[in-house]
């Protein structure tokens, strides 16, 4: 194995390899679509401490043409302790033949799932952001209703982000919170805050489908997109609007959501997500969104400075609009727990 | 609120006020109009058919050092047309508040929920209940106390320290929707030599594991919750005293979450109340997420309600089960309904209620709530309350 093959974020590919292989190497999850094509490494208490994805062969990437990437550091280096040379070695030849089984598939499914990886990957790293966001609701005969909401997101490397959404306006709603913690396997937690009250409230996790603030995003639309709640399946490339484009279907994994299927175009170059058609549970076409204004924030993460969902069975739209967007401001996890709920203004 | 207790906080009001007002806190608040109108003509013939009230709740908040301190005021004020009693003031918060990574402080006036349930509130009990609002025992008396929070990796620890006690509001004779005697609230008993100057304190854990919320507390000190002894005020007439025992009150709240389940539970022991009891609310709320082909969801709450002291219990709800539907619209107008039915498994009386909202405008919200009690007898917990059939409009304006 060569390392033009390898992607890797700290650069010490094989030196980080041949540690994770070192750690005894097994126990994959239950195999779902969804996660097919990561190994998780365990050392050996059976603590989890890697994971490589396989991301099947896909040239058009750009430079580098990223087979393997290894997205977690081992946690505890120091106190891995490393086996046997031939466990070692065997470690090492069970995860790369897994992972030329995988590159070798190539099926849609395979590319799909690579593409909205790969999306990931380049988004996460953030650790934290903030921005400000205008809602505005039309309904069908083009009347506007404004609302103003502040969002606060900490990245957590191994489960979903955890957000925070504080409401302004509508000025009843003033002092109002939502914080959730997104979960890649099972649902999301949520809790409102009720500030006449003062009482935090839980939500049913199985609240996906339903109106956010009576705009046409549901919550599972503003929720942490994470990998794991899709399937997927890659269709075609596209030209939209002259920007070259992977267009990828992807079908919820949660029972509880509003659509059957999703239809996502990623622009090639930074697999930015532009435009999705949401399909309802009658697998009609029920929604669109379109994205725009993108801006690179650290020169790294790309924001979206507008979003716009149409219901096409309503004719009601919402536009968002993002401005305020600061990233790595210091916020931690004690800024999303219970108690921070209380105190946002 | 006494004259003592006036003194004490008008200074402690003016400081601040002067203190921070300038200092460019975020000032909003609502300003709200209430009127309500009993179709029933009243059981004393003090009360009246109506009423109207005005109701300033303006809030001051102010935060320095990026969050990490910050200082809320919350004074409150009701004009009432009809029930001196229910014309009161009162400060909701007046608090410092510290916050650290692992730690919380706060010095000042609070208002703390604790539970989960809906139908009733059986083990927050930080808060005095300020009943003269409104008699579902949702509004709450500020309360002064020394709050610590310890965040740790195994829930949250929090102690309360509470120097001063508050006394119950109860309608006055003018007012409806009270026990057919009226409460001498000039004229409280109390256990404790020191009355209400009493330091009582609670410390509670609470976590999050999975889909379950904990809550564990320990509160000791002056009842919220006073017996009401049948006496005779200084002129001579009969009335109710208020008698606050001091108690000891163990209470655990618990919440599971699964698709549309929410199922919930609260439990509490009290002792130094006659002899030790417990009580416990329980049940579930299942939502249906995007009912009539439309973004609405419905929700079917069940509770059902046990105190071991039976017909003696000092709450209504001592075999109580309350089944209703939440219907909300998650349209722009932010619409919601809420009606339900209390009814007493051996009595058979039957409360009555429906909650509703909606936005009017940018700014303006109008809220309507109606109760109606059925089968109550003359004997009941409630009897008071049996010809007080109401339907009250609020429309808010907030700033």
């Amino acid at each position: 194995m060569r390392e033009s093959c390898l992607h890797m974020s700290d650069g010490r590919a094989l030196a980080s390899i041949a540690r994770c292989a070192a750690a005894r190497f097994g126990r994959t999850p239950p195999v779902t679509n969804a996660r097919r094509s990561r190994v998780w490494l365990f050392n050996e208490r059976g603590d989890r401490v890697g994971v490589i994805v396989s991301a099947g062969v896909q040239p058009q990437f750009g430079p580098g043409a990223p087979t393997l990437y290894l997205e977690r550091r081992p946690r505890r280096t120091r106190r891995v302790r490393v086996a046997s040379p031939a466990r070692a070695a065997f470690g090492l030849l069970a995860a790369l033949t897994g992972l030329a089984a995988a590159a070798a598939a190539q099926s849609p499914e395979d590319r799909g799932l690579a593409i909205a990886l790969e999306a990931e990957r380049r988004d996460s790293g953030f650790n934290d952001f903030t921005a400000e966001l205008t809602m505005i609701l039309r309904n069908r005969h083009g009347q506007e209703s404004t609302r103003e909401i502040r969002i606060r997101t900490l990245e957590v490397p191994e489960d979903g982000d955890k957000s925070l959404i504080i409401f302004d306006r509508p000025r009843d709603v003033k002092g109002t919170a939502l914080l959730t913690y997104g979960h890649r396997v099972g649902a999301d937690d949520q809790w409102l805050y009720l500030p006449a009250l003062r009482r935090v409230k839980r939500i049913a996790s199985g609240n996906k489908s339903g109106p956010f603030m009576g705009s046409e995003f549901a919550y599972e639309d503003i929720s942490s997109q994470e990998v794991e709640k899709y399937t997927y399946r890659y269709l075609r490339e596209e030209l939209l609007d002259s920007v070259r484009t992977y267009v990828v279907e992807r079908y919820p994994v949660d029972r509880n959501s509003g659509y059957t299927r999703e239809v996502v175009w990623y622009d090639c170059t930074e697999f930015r997500v532009l435009k999705i058609e949401y399909y309802d549970r009658k697998t009609e076409l029920l929604k669109t969104l379109a994205v725009n204004g993108y801006r690179q924030y650290l020169g790294r993460f790309w924001r979206a400075g507008e979003m716009h969902m149409v219901n096409h069975q309503t004719g009601k739209s919402t536009t968002l609009l993002f401005s305020e967007y600061r990233f790595r401001t210091g916020l931690g996890a004690r800024d999303f727990d219970r108690n921070s709920l209380r105190r946002v203004r | 609120m006494t004259r003592q207790c006036l003194r004490i906080l008008s200074p402690v009001v003016a400081v601040a006020v002067i203190v921070v007002a300038p200092a460019a806190g975020q000032v909003s608040g609502r300003a709200t109009v209430e009127s309500r109108v009993f179709p029933r003509s009243p059981l004393l013939d003090t009360q009246h058919r109506s009423d109207l009230s005005l109701i300033l709740e303006p809030e001051l908040y102010l935060e320095l050092a990026r969050g990490r301190h910050s200082f809320l005021f919350e004074p409150f004020l009701r004009l009432d047309l009809r029930d001196g009693r229910r014309t009161h003031w009162d400060v909701r918060a007046l608090a410092w508040r510290m916050t650290a990574r692992s730690w919380e402080l706060q010095l000042g006036i609070r208002k703390v929920f604790w539970g989960v349930v809906e139908s009733q509130h059986l083990v927050d009990i930080v808060n005095q209940t300020d009943l003269v609002e409104n008699p579902d025992g949702e509004d709450k008396l500020g309360q002064l106390m020394v709050y610590v929070a310890l965040i740790r990796s195994w829930g949250t620890v929090e102690f309360y320290l509470l120097p001063w006690f508050r006394e119950r509001t109860f309608p006055g004779a003018e007012g409806r929707l009270r026990f057919p005697l009226p409460v001498a609230t000039d004229s409280a008993a109390y256990q404790s030599g020191a009355r209400r100057r009493h330091v009582d304190w609670a410390v509670r854990w609470s976590h999050t594991i999975g889909a379950w919320d904990l809550g564990l507390a320990h509160f000791s000190g002056t009842s919220r919750e006073p017996r009401l002894v049948p006496g005779k005020d200084r002129s001579g007439s009969a009335v109710l005293i208020p008698h606050y025992d001091l108690i000891h009150q163990t209470s655990l709240d618990a919440l599971w979450t699964k698709g549309g389940w929410v199922w919930k539970l609260e439990a509490m022991t009290r002792s130094g109340q006659g002899s030790r009891f417990a009580a416990f609310t329980g049940g579930f709320e299942y939502t249906l997420f995007g009912v009539l082909g439309t973004g609405a969801d419905l929700g079917i709450l069940a509770e059902y309600s046990h105190d071991t002291r039976g017909v003696e219990a000092t709450t209504p709800f001592n075999d109580d089960l309350f089944l209703g539907g939440r219907l909300v619209l998650n349209d722009v107008q932010s619409s919601d309904i809420l009606v339900g039915a209390m009814i007493d498994r051996n009595t058979r009386a039957t409360l009555l209620l429906l909650e509703a909202s909606r936005r009017l405008s940018d700014g303006w919200t109008l809220a309507v709530e109606a109760r109606a009690f059925a089968g109550v007898g003359g004997s009941d917990f409630l009897a008071g309350l049996r010809k007080d059939h109401y339907l009250q409009i609020q429309v808010a304006w907030h700033f």
